[in-house]
């Protein structure tokens, strides 16, 4: 396959960027849309041009590293996958490839197609834990038994890989999806249910610290998220903070 | 630094932790505040250590080159963590799964080391559920139980396909509360170039941000490596792109042994290289292997019509395939260790059996299992006369909710639907039995330098059984080296602050601004990734799955020839100020091209096979591994001595007091 790629180029968080134009040949449907672009980075470096930028680590869809808005969508148009996950057979011989960082005010740019997503870190540290001593004296594991249905709603809120699609999805950027996501895997577990009142209260004082824009309930970000967190999520942290709010 | 103790206290094995632990000097809580503790990695070794240390008051730094704790490699764990809970009561026991990690390492791991991390393996289970770690569970409430290869009872946790995603995340929930509390100080994309020491004790390291590309000095009264595995040696492996050996090597090289670089885990189940591409491997998890049965054609023209696409899988009668593990190894059939099972998929490939366009695959099938599943289902929900197709539905449904994701993976990947046509898996590398090697209390053999997790040689020997990596690392994190470090520390209560001025730092810093600037100007011709994929072909054909003495020799040669190489002509594009992520890949590949060399010597010292080191001369005839408890029964520690090749051997010899040592066997 050829293609042609229309990257986001940018030094770093101070210099403005621009889209620059790359041809690429040899592409081979079965390569990962990053296995292309690394083709496409020994080519540069071989003409002695700076290789593009881009976050990456587990090329297995779930350490949240990757990112990439793919033709204005992130992770591109493949469902249900990230970008490390999405392959070039999704694509056609001859096609336009526009590839930009995730835009978000909360998200700068560090260089070409990399973002800094450190707000996500700093919610979690304003409340996503639960407060217990990790020295080992706790109670035999069994000894709460909790609901199926419960553990495995836990379970699927906890998947989240944190990539940040649903900021760069949503008109608003808002980090609605991701922060319900935290606060409900923990709200939905008796352990977590002690300190469920100031979780979600710092929680969303920290998102909103941070940047991010308001929820208005469009539903991109489920859409494009890769890990299907699903919009109950936002639905169940308005809940929990319409009655800590009451409470608090 | 000639001899090496280990440090085991005395004493019977059951009671040589307890008694460990009230023997060993604490550090009292005010004086905790005035002493620092560096841990390179957040991993779950490195995350939980951190965690724990933070909460007991040390001053903690984390170190991790990803943009977040949460993203080290252990989130790709997938199919779960071991502990001996017997909540199934299938007759496990500490004893049994100290047993079970011992011989299946061959018999070439410490048992006290082992004993104690059965010991404490339930109690991790307890600790993650309290902090919130979703693990599959019974309709009933209670925890639910899969078992892995290697052992015949039901001890490991999960939780779907995304138990190490889970553990991880809580290790760095932990690590969020003691971030709030300001205990730890997280600095993320960053990557350790050096290890600093003033009077022979670890004191500091040297970091690049790898935004900026600042050089900045790090000082602490001790230094934890949990920087994990080193299986991105042979290029393509299951790891994640940016694992490393850096930090590891780079504290060998300031005087820590590195013990057994030879014994490597390759892992039977994974997705097949595709073409030159390829940039990594993923994994298919061993928890597959409950229910999937793997086979190759009988018949050397069926495989060959398959390869060629003229015959489908499914349209190859029962009894023309070759169950090969259930035929070989009747007692543990397709749960035989991960070494066993992908040597006998190397022999049916290389006996001309291979099933995929290369020859180098074979068949994970999942058939038997939907239509078995399916029929149980259909009778509990009361369809008495279900037809087939009903069945299969239902079964479907049943693998669907334990392995989704893992079949979901592999479709995006291979573009084959697993639950119409068998997957098609082939070993590859994935996890480094070897590395530092520590004392009982996880020391280096430098002073205050600790290696937790995959970093470190310690639990299992010649051969990780499945599960078994998650516990190890938490134990060391949560359980053993926040207590062990208290002894060394209780030293320094009176240090006070290490100054970052101190001579030792400045020339630390400068050899790295050095090498940095060297590889940056060096104007060469070929990429990092060229010289990677080099060392990759070179270990993977003479230091892999089958090694003999010959093939190793030529390894020490060509690697050596290929480092030299390396730096005359490689070529590390932009500059050193800023996000550079070849300069990155350059350390790091620098660092491999000196450990493959020592590996490949290790494996050719190592006259025996043991465990997931295999070697042709050493054989039975029915192509088994032949050990050799006489010769080799220790751990062989490398002293660093300037170059690999002359690094020198400090043997610390096994004793098996609790555990006999027989010939492994899963027949
Ligand atoms: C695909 C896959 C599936 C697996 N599944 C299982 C399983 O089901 N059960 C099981 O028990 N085991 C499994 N394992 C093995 C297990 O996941 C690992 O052995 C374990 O997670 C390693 O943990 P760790 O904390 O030692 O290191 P890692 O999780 O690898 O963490 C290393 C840390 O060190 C940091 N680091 C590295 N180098 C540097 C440097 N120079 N400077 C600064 N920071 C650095 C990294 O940023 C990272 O934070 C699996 C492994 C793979 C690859
Ligand atoms: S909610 Fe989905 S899109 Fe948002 S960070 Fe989590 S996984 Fe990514
Ligand atoms: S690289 Fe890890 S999710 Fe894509």
């Amino acid at each position: 396959m050829k293609l042609k790629l229309k990257i986001w180029r940018q030094k770093n968080a101070d210099s403005a960027g621009k889209i620059v134009d790359y041809d690429i040949n040899n592409v081979s449907p079965d390569m990962s849309f990053l296995e292309m672009l690394d083709v496409l980075n020994e080519d540069l470096i071989a003409k002695g041009d700076d290789p593009v930028e881009f976050d990456h680590d587990c090329r297995e869809g779930i350490c949240g590293a990757c990112s990439l808005q793919i033709n204005g969508e992130p992770h591109g148009p493949d469902r249900g996958v990230t970008t490390c996950q999405l392959h070039m057979r999704k694509f056609k011989d001859g096609d336009t490839i526009y590839i930009e960082p995730f835009r978000a005010k909360a998200f700068p740019v560090v260089k070409d197609l990399i973002v800094d997503r450190s707000a996500f870190d700093r919610i979690q540290q304003a409340g996503g834990y639960i407060s217990v001593n990790t020295s080992g004296n706790t109670i035999d594991a069994n000894a709460i038994p909790i609901n199926k249905h419960d553990a495995d709603k836990a379970f699927d809120a906890a998947t989240c890989i944190g990539c940040g699609a649903c900021v760069a999805a949503c008109k608003n950027a808002s980090a609605m999806l991701f922060t319900s996501a935290k606060v409900s895997q923990f709200s939905l577990l008796p352990q977590g249910k002690v300190e469920a009142t100031e979780r979600v209260m710092n929680m969303v004082k920290q998102m909103d610290l941070e940047g991010f824009g308001n929820c208005t309930n469009t539903g991109a970000c489920e859409v494009e998220c890769p890990k299907g967190i699903s919009l109950e999520n936002i639905a169940r942290l308005n809940r929990e903070y319409l009655s800590a709010s009451v409470k608090g | 630094m000639a001899t090496l103790e280990s440090k085991i206290p005395q004493g019977p094995l059951a009671d040589k932790w307890t008694k460990h632990k009230n023997d060993i000097d604490l550090v009292n809580p005010a004086n905790k505040r005035n002493i620092d503790v560096i841990v390179v990695g957040t991993g779950l070794a490195g995350g939980s250590a951190a965690a724990t240390l933070a909460e007991l008051g040390y001053n903690v730094k984390t170190f991790c080159y990803q943009d977040s704790p949460r993203r080290a490699h252990s989130i790709a764990a997938q199919g779960g963590i071991n502990a001996a809970k017997n909540y199934q009561g299938d007759g496990d026991s500490v004893y049994r799964l100290f047993y079970d990690t011992v011989k299946g390492g061959d018999y070439r791991a410490r048992e006290a080391n082992v004993y104690r991390l059965a010991e404490v393996s339930a109690n991790i289970i307890d600790q993650c559920v309290a902090q919130g770690v979703p693990f599959a569970r019974e309709y009933g409430g209670l925890l639910d139980n899969r078992s892995f290869g290697g052992v015949l009872v039901s001890r490991t946790f999960y939780a779907k396909g995304q138990t190490g995603q889970q553990l991880l995340l809580g290790a760095y929930s932990a690590m969020n509360r003691q971030i709030n509390r300001g205990k730890i100080k997280a600095y993320n994309r960053h990557e350790m170039l050096d290890l600093v020491l003033v009077d022979g004790k670890a004191r500091g390291i040297i970091a690049r941000d790898l935004v900026t590309g600042e050089i900045e000095r790090h000082s602490a009264h001790a230094v934890v490596i949990a920087s994990g595995g080193y299986g991105n040696v042979f290029f393509l492996s299951t790891n994640a792109m940016g694992s490393n050996v850096t930090a590891a090597w780079k504290i060998h090289k300031k005087g820590a042994h590195f013990a057994n670089p030879c014994f490597t885990q390759i892992h039977p189940t994974c997705i097949p290289v595709s073409g030159d591409h390829q940039s990594k491997l993923t994994l298919m998890s061993e928890s597959l292997r409950n229910d999937g049965r793997i086979w190759v054609p009988k018949k050397l023209e069926d495989a060959k019509a398959v390869r060629e696409g003229k015959l489908k899988p499914t349209a190859i009668p029962e009894e023309d395939r070759d169950y090969y593990l259930e035929r070989r190894y009747p007692s543990f059939g397709n749960l035989v260790p991960r070494d066993v099972a992908s040597r006998a998929a190397k022999e049916r490939c290389d006996a001309g059996y291979g099933v995929n366009a290369t020859g180098e695959a074979v068949f994970l099938d999942f058939d038997a299992a939907i239509m078995r599943y399916g029929r149980e289902k259909a009778i509990t929900s009361g369809m008495k006369n279900a037809s087939d197709a009903e069945v299969r539905k239902l079964g479907e449904e049943i693998i669907e909710s334990k392995y989704g994701n893992l079949f979901q993976m592999y479709e995006k990947i291979v573009d084959e639907n697993p639950y119409k046509t068998p997957m098609m898996i082939y070993p590859a590398v994935h996890y480094t039995m070897g590395g530092i090697w520590v004392d009982y209390n996880l020391m280096t053999t430098i002073p205050g330098c600790y290696a937790a997790g995959e970093a470190n040689f310690s639990d299992h020997g010649a051969n990780r059984l499945g599960a078994s990596a998650l516990m190890q690392g938490l134990a060391d994190g949560y359980f053993v080296l926040p207590y062990t470090i208290g002894d060394y520390l209780s030293d320094d209560i009176r240090t006070g602050p290490i100054s970052t001025d101190l001579p030792e730092f400045e020339k630390a810093e400068k050899n790295i601004k050095e090498q940095i600037n060297s590889l940056i100007n060096n104007n060469g011709t070929n990429s990092v990734d060229y010289y990677h994929k080099k060392l990759g072909k070179i270990m993977w054909n003479k230091c892999g799955m089958a090694r003999n003495e010959q093939g190793l020799k030529e390894a020490m040669e060509e690697i050596r020839a290929l480092r030299e190489d390396f730096y005359k002509n490689v070529r590390v594009p932009g500059d050193e100020n800023g996000k550079n992520s070849e300069l990155e890949k350059a350390l790091r590949v620098a660092d491999f091209l000196e450990l493959g060399e020592l590996f490949a010597k290790d494996a050719l010292h190592r006259n025996e096979s043991c465990g997931g080191h295999f070697r042709e001369e050493y054989q039975t005839e029915e192509g088994e591994a032949l050990r050799d408890d006489e010769n080799f029964k220790y751990v062989a520690a490398w002293e660093y001595k300037g170059e690999p090749k002359d690094a020198v051997l400090h043997k610390e010899d096994l004793v098996y007091e609790n555990i006999e040592l027989k010939t492994r066997s899963y027949k």
